[in-house]
């Protein structure tokens, strides 16, 4: 658990960046901070191993004063990842990875291993570790900083932006991987991100910094979205929060109904106006229009692939989406192996969603009311 | 060019305390002399500026010394110390103070220049895992300097070459006396002959230190890392890593 | 101060023959530097060709290259032509990297939209490419002046009267005077040829100074 206690950082040039910043980092969990520039929350993040030292306040580290603890050492223990990478360009990647362990004095076999070990993790090839840096994608150098903050095993992580310097799809796989990493290892992480999507996507909470670095919402992300505090954070989570936040509302019990399908090659025995097309293992594959195809088998060329598709037990937001996107309007579902389990329609997942809850407000302490409650945390 | 040719067949031209052999140590020997005393100043001082950051006018200071000229430091510097020196001792002290003064400027840039031009996220990031100041000097700051610290020591080499030929004028040993004294006895074979040596330990003094420096520099910086394409999973690849230049040249 | 009343004269005219000796090679210099830099951004082979080529002519010492000038153009030694070819060599073997680099600086996307607007070839390179590497250039030919200046005063060995006689006189008959004139005069000189270089190039790059964008 990471604790702000009235942290403030004021620099030289009088420029105040934090304001009495108190924040609580669950262990275990994801902390996003996230804000306009000049909202602090870099430094924020970099007072946190001391790249900067606070003005006023303290940050304590599972209870542990850090402004006590010796620099360096307290370095070694938290796992950083900055935007660019800042890989060491003179260094193989293996040799990066292994920097905070050879730091820590293990011998050079167990540093290696480790090393590869981590390669893999990140779901890198084995093939890239004699490489340098400038040899990689910036991805894959993205990759590389993470295993490299990962190597000695921290249980703290500090990530400064890690993503935002790599292009929407390789963003998108990038943070996907970090959550499956995460729900491996586990760790407590602070993550800043100026992206509100990336914040409500990653995080376990989100803390909403204004600028002039104070302390806007700290929630998660359904109650964030659910009960901005005031109209800056109303503001900065944007317009589509409505529908966003059905992606934190399970879809239990839709109305599924059974779907006649086809596979390819054969031909449709019915004048419906949709058809689903399914492969041998009843993945769907897309629709058709059988009036249009006329009594032959169905090729790949007919099908219709625009919809999406929603996983049973899913958000409400992906069942929603599969209905309005699908060209017969009608929700294809699929198990967790992507087996198709039936459709359904919009205004039947609309009738769900009437059904739900939102979080509940906390009308005592609108900032931080829906924050994350932590385990023995008594001030 | 005949007579060059008459000149260097001529072997009583190769030995004796005045033979080409003789000579060229003398130049190789004021060149290491001089490249000694100059690193031992100028680097630590170089890595200590790029490092703090602290003390920058020391390296503007030093570029400006370029407008002196290097023939009147020589002479100026001789015919004050010359006198109050014994012997050889009256040549060779002030010219290699000179020279060693001359080497500064071009080893100072590129110590400073050098550990200038880390990638500000690499530092940050060796801070940030945890190595002191030392460590990331040595680890970090060093390796990813070394190119434009040796491009300043190659300069200071030529530049300690070129100016210990001219520095013959005030009598110091080496191949320029082949140069000067053959001009003042109008033996231009000589004079010719000199000049072809120097500008060939020149190029060849170069040429090794450009092999040094490849071995030296990780290939991670000097775009000759072994193998491969990156063509993964995405198009945002860093700009290609180019050749970093500092002029370090002072005139010789 | 007394030898310098005597003499002002003679160190006029020898500063008037180290400005010629000294400044039409950099004239020279340039002026053979924009096509070869232009070529070696032009084609990356020849750059390597160009840049290597230039490196080691500028490996070449001063002295020895006043020496073995004249054995290489077939001129006499103690023709001061020898200095200014030898010092144009040196000054085109600076520049045309300096060229070379200041064109590669030139933003892709300022090219490319002087290319969609029609301009091409020579007329690109002088009507918006050269214009924008100004500020390089000049740099590189700071530098080039400065240690021109310097370089020129060896030229006394050989026999071609500068500054540089001051030196070598003052040395041999140890008159202090002499001596320092000649250094000074020669450090005044090369500061005033930096400071022309300077003018000029913010003279050809107003819209560096404009508006308040860093100079």
């Amino acid at each position: 658990m990471i604790r702000f206690d009235a942290v403030t950082k004021e620099f030289p040039d009088g420029t105040v960046a934090v304001d009495d910043l108190s924040l609580t980092a669950p262990t275990g969990k994801i902390t996003v901070l996230v804000g306009p520039s000049g909202c602090g929350k870099t430094t924020s993040l970099r007072m946190v191993n001391r790249m900067i030292e606070p003005t006023r306040g303290s940050i304590a580290l599972d209870g542990q004063d850090t402004g006590r603890m010796d620099q360096a050492e307290l370095r070694r223990g938290i796992g950083y990842v900055i935007q660019h990478a800042g890989l060491f360009p003179h260094r193989t990647v293996l040799d990066n990875i292994g920097t905070v362990p050879r730091l820590l004095g293990w011998d050079k076999k167990k540093v290696r291993d480790r090393s590869r070990e981590l390669l893999e993790r990140v779901g890198l090839d084995a093939r890239l570790g004699d490489r340098y840096p400038t040899q990689l994608s910036g991805g894959q150098q993205q990759r590389v900083g993470v295993a490299r903050a990962l190597a000695a095993d921290p249980p703290v992580m500090l990530m400064d932006e890690p993503f935002s310097a790599v292009d929407p799809i390789v963003r998108d796989q990038l943070q996907d991987e970090f959550l499956r990493l995460q729900d491996e290892l586990g760790k407590t992480i602070i993550f800043v991100t100026h992206d509100i999507d990336e914040a409500i996507k990653l995080g376990d909470q989100v803390a909403v910094l204004r600028v002039g670095g104070t302390l806007a919402q700290v929630a998660e992300p359904a109650y964030l979205l659910a009960h901005p505090a005031d109209d800056f954070v109303a503001d900065f989570v944007g317009r589509d929060r409505g529908y966003r936040s059905l992606q934190f509302q399970e879809a239990p019990r839709l109305p599924l109904r059974s779907e006649p399908t086809v596979t390819l090659g054969e031909t449709p025995a019915t004048d419906a106006a949709w058809l689903l097309v399914v492969d041998d293992r009843r993945h769907p594959l897309g629709w058709v229009e059988p009036g249009r195809i006329g009594g032959r088998g169905v090729q790949d060329a007919d099908l219709h692939r625009g919809g999406t598709v929603a996983r049973s037990g899913g958000s409400l937001r992906g069942a929603l989406d599969a209905a309005l996107s699908s060209p017969a309007r009608r929700g294809v579902i699929v198990d967790d192996s992507g087996e198709l389990v039936g459709t359904v329609l919009a205004h039947e997942v609309l009738d769900a969603i009437e059904d739900t809850d939102r979080p509940e407000r906390d009308e005592g302490d609108p900032v931080h009311g829906g924050a994350v409650a932590v385990a023995g945390d008594e001030a | 060019m005949n007579i060059l040719f008459e000149w260097f067949g001529d072997p009583a031209n190769w030995s004796g305390a005045d033979g080409i052999g003789q000579r060229l140590w003398e130049h190789l020997w004021y060149t290491a002399v001089t490249m000694l005393v100059a690193s031992a100043v100028a680097l630590p001082l170089g890595l200590w500026v790029g490092h703090t950051g602290r003390g920058r006018w020391l390296v503007t200071l030093a570029n400006s010394a370029r407008a002196v000229p290097t023939l009147g430091l020589l002479l100026a510097a001789s015919l004050w110390l010359g006198p109050k020196l014994p012997g050889d001792f009256a040549y060779t002290v002030p010219s290699i103070a000179v020279l060693a003064i001359l080497a500064v400027p071009p080893l100072l840039a590129g110590a400073y220049g050098g550990i200038d031009s880390v990638d500000g996220a690499a530092r940050d990031a060796a801070y940030g895992v945890g190595m002191r100041g030392r460590q990331v000097l040595w680890q970090v700051e060093v390796p990813n300097a070394l190119p434009l610290m040796l491009s300043g020591v190659r300069s200071a080499v030529l530049q300690v070459v070129a100016t210990a030929t001219i520095a013959a004028i005030p009598g110091l040993g080496g191949l320029g006396r082949f140069i000067i004294d053959g001009i003042a006895l109008a033996d231009y074979g000589q004079a010719g002959g000199g000049a072809l040596l120097v500008a060939v330990l020149a190029v060849l003094l170069e040429g090794i230190l450009a092999l040094l420096q490849r071995r030296l520099v990780s290939p991670g910086l000097t775009g000759r890392a072994v193998g491969g394409s990156r063509n993964d999973d995405d198009s945002a690849g860093p700009e290609e890593s180019a050749d970093p230049t500092v002029d370090l040249r002072t005139s010789v | 101060m007394d030898w310098l009343a005597a003499h002002w004269r003679d160190v006029l005219d020898l500063a008037g023959n180290h400005l010629y000796l000294a400044g039409v090679p950099l004239v020279v210099g340039l002026v053979l530097a924009v096509p070869l830099g232009w070529a070696a951004k032009r084609w990356d082979r020849s750059y390597l060709a160009i840049i290597t080529g230039a490196g080691l002519l500028y490996t070449i010492p001063s002295l020895a290259l006043f020496v073995v000038m004249p054995l290489i153009i077939g001129t006499q030694i103690l023709d001061p032509i020898n200095v200014v070819v030898a010092m144009s060599v040196y000054t085109v073997a600076l520049l045309a990297r300096t060229v070379a680099d200041g064109l590669k600086a030139v933003p892709d996307h300022v090219e490319q939209s002087a290319t969609a607007m029609g301009y091409k070839g020579v007329r690109r390179l002088f009507g918006v490419e050269l214009p924008l590497a100004v500020p390089v250039i000049a740099a590189g030919l700071r530098v080039a002046a400065v240690s021109n200046v310097s370089i020129v005063t060896v030229a006394s060995v050989v026999g071609v009267p500068q500054l540089g006689n001051l030196f070598i006189d003052g040395f041999n008959r140890v008159i202090w005077a002499e001596l320092v004139t000649g250094i000074v005069a020669t450090v005044v000189l090369a500061l005033a040829l930096d400071a022309l270089i300077v003018v000029g190039s913010r003279l050809l790059t107003p819209w560096r100074t404009a508006g308040g964008g860093a100079a």
